[in-house]
């Protein structure tokens, strides 16, 4: 007999004018799980790819049944033609490469630099007073809109480039850290205090551990946010790199070649999210949510 | 014998209101002390005072208390990013730490839970690793503030057996703030108790078991009248 299975009960002595006792039953056939009522359910193997794949089923029926000019959107075949016979060529591959590097170049000047100054404004009353103003200050101007500004101070090369990307990696990364130090639990504060932790122990028991996940948080919008100011400095004057690509290929009307750079841009934003999760999932084991 | 903790004229508010009025209190090395009173009389206030954290609290008068002392809180207050066996010995210096660590988690008999994460923990087993990382720096004071209040009552009567068993080993002195009459005998040489922000009573328990057995009702009885509860009224004869 299954031990889950609850047995009716025998009532023993019937108490005159009451309701009839109905027994409580919930029997669970062995080895299911039950999901929370309230919870996300149980997460589904490739699950999160779903809504891509029915925008790629959209697009092909419309696509094959004809609906949709090639010169306005080519099919998914086409450009996946062109796809291969770029990275036959080396064309994409070297794009590609110049690409990831601007961005690789963005995120380590952008991130340690939000984060220490995260740290400096997060953890000290005067860093706060003299720094967070002027940040927020600047998160009110769009980075996109420095551009004309660092063009005259840096000059239309590399330098400007890689400090657009780093730029839109600090401001994220700053917001995020600095909230989440500043949220640190009083009742642990006492905790620290009562235990004796010197300064040094209590930053790094308590305080950074209790950010890391305001942190993550931070790197997943400046990793997405580079991007984005990669493919916008990327149409100014560039040489080589997606953007370029795909700058010369509107110049001869190449919409598959166009599409095809929209594409990579897509995935190398999923991809690079998809990293920063898995990340934060292997650093923050600790934490419950609805996610899991 | 001299006492560890010495409170003299004590005072604490907070905004208009005052919570600690001339508040004067000795605890004896070894001495386990109750602090009953009804709740918003001030006794976490007083706890709080003695443990240094009534950082929001004005006042003044004279506290002096030993340099190791030890906190439990009502919630267990693990951190939850840190494995059990790092929460009790958190703040601990030497190399011995982790091996002392293991010995403060085996008294509380949870010596094969080190390296579980507080969250896969019940409350009881929350409770009792925070009692662990209260006992591992051998305190000479040990300030608890309703340390049962969040455990079911079976739960509470264990702990209560634990508590016991550990203060008499590692004896510090003891300051358990709780409301529950009951645990206040249970577990306390003397009780005090706090009314508006005054200590408006003190009683010794017996020494001897037949007379402690022949003066717990009485002594239930009196405690329960100083809180505001009269057994007559609700219908229970002491």
């Amino acid at each position: 007999m299954n031990a889950l299975n609850v047995q009716p009960l025998e009532i023993a002595e019937e108490i005159p004018g009451a309701e009839p006792f109905a027994p409580f039953r919930r029997s669970t056939p062995s080895d299911v799980r039950r999901a929370s009522r309230l919870g996300l359910g149980e997460p589904v193997p490739f699950g999160p790819l779903l809504g891509p794949a029915l925008v790629l089923l959209f697009w092909s029926a419309a696509s094959y049944g004809g609906w949709l000019d090639p010169r306005i959107l080519p099919s998914p075949w086409a450009t996946a033609a062109t796809a291969a016979a770029l990275i036959a060529d080396g064309r994409l591959g070297a794009n590609l490469a110049v690409s990831a590097v601007r961005v690789a170049e963005g995120l380590t000047f952008g991130v340690p630099a939000g984060l220490v100054v995260a740290v400096v404004s997060g953890l000290s009353r005067v860093g706060g007073y003299l720094i967070d103003g002027v940040v927020q200050m600047k998160r009110a101007i769009p980075t996109l809109a420095l551009i004309p500004l660092v063009i005259l101070w840096l000059g239309i090369g590399e330098g400007m480039k890689v400090t657009i990307i780093a730029f839109s990696a600090f401001v994220p990364i700053y917001i995020q850290t600095q909230a989440a130090l500043r949220a640190t639990d009083l009742r642990h504060l006492e905790l620290a205090e009562t235990l004796g932790l010197s300064r040094w122990q209590f930053l790094t028991s308590v305080v950074i551990p209790g950010a890391l996940p305001g942190f993550m948080l931070g790197l997943r919008y400046a990793v997405l946010g580079s991007w984005l100011a990669l493919v916008v400095v990327e149409q100014l004057n560039a040489t080589s790199g997606i953007g370029y690509m795909i700058n010369l290929a509107r110049t001869y009307a190449q919409t598959d070649v166009i599409v095809v750079g929209l594409a990579v841009y897509a995935v190398l934003g999923l991809v690079s999210d998809g990293l920063v999760r898995l990340a934060d999932r292997l650093l923050i084991g600790w934490r419950r949510t609805l996610d899991r | 014998m001299s006492p560890v903790v010495r409170v003299r004229a004590l005072a604490r508010r907070f905004t208009v209101k005052g919570v600690l009025a001339n508040v004067d209190l000795e605890i004896d090395r070894g001495e386990f002390v109750a602090l009953l009173g009804r709740s918003g009389s001030g006794k976490s206030t007083l706890l709080r005072a003695l443990a240094g954290i009534d950082f929001e609290a004005i006042g003044n008068g004279l506290i002096e208390a030993p340099d190791r002392i030890s906190v439990v809180f009502q919630d267990a207050r693990l951190l939850p990013w840190m494995r059990v066996i790092d929460n009790v010995i958190l703040g601990l210096n030497g190399a011995d730490a982790r091996a002392r660590g293991a010995t403060a988690l085996a008294e509380v008999e949870l010596g094969d839970r080190a390296s579980a994460w507080p969250h896969e923990l019940s409350g009881g087993e929350q409770q009792r690793v925070a009692l662990a990382r209260a006992l591992v720096r051998e305190p000479e004071l040990l300030l608890a503030d309703e340390p049962f209040g969040a455990l079911d009552a079976l739960t509470r009567l264990r702990m209560q057996a634990l508590v016991r068993r550990l203060v008499e080993r590692h004896r510090p002195a003891v300051l358990l703030v709780t409301h529950d009459v009951d645990e206040a005998i249970h577990l306390a040489d003397r009780i005090v108790v706090l009314e508006d922000g005054r200590i408006s009573a003190e009683l010794r328990r017996p020494l001897d078991p037949p007379a402690r057995a022949q003066a717990l009702a009485p002594l239930r009885a009196r405690l329960l009248g100083l809180l505001g509860v009269d057994l007559a009224t609700i219908g229970v004869t002491p």
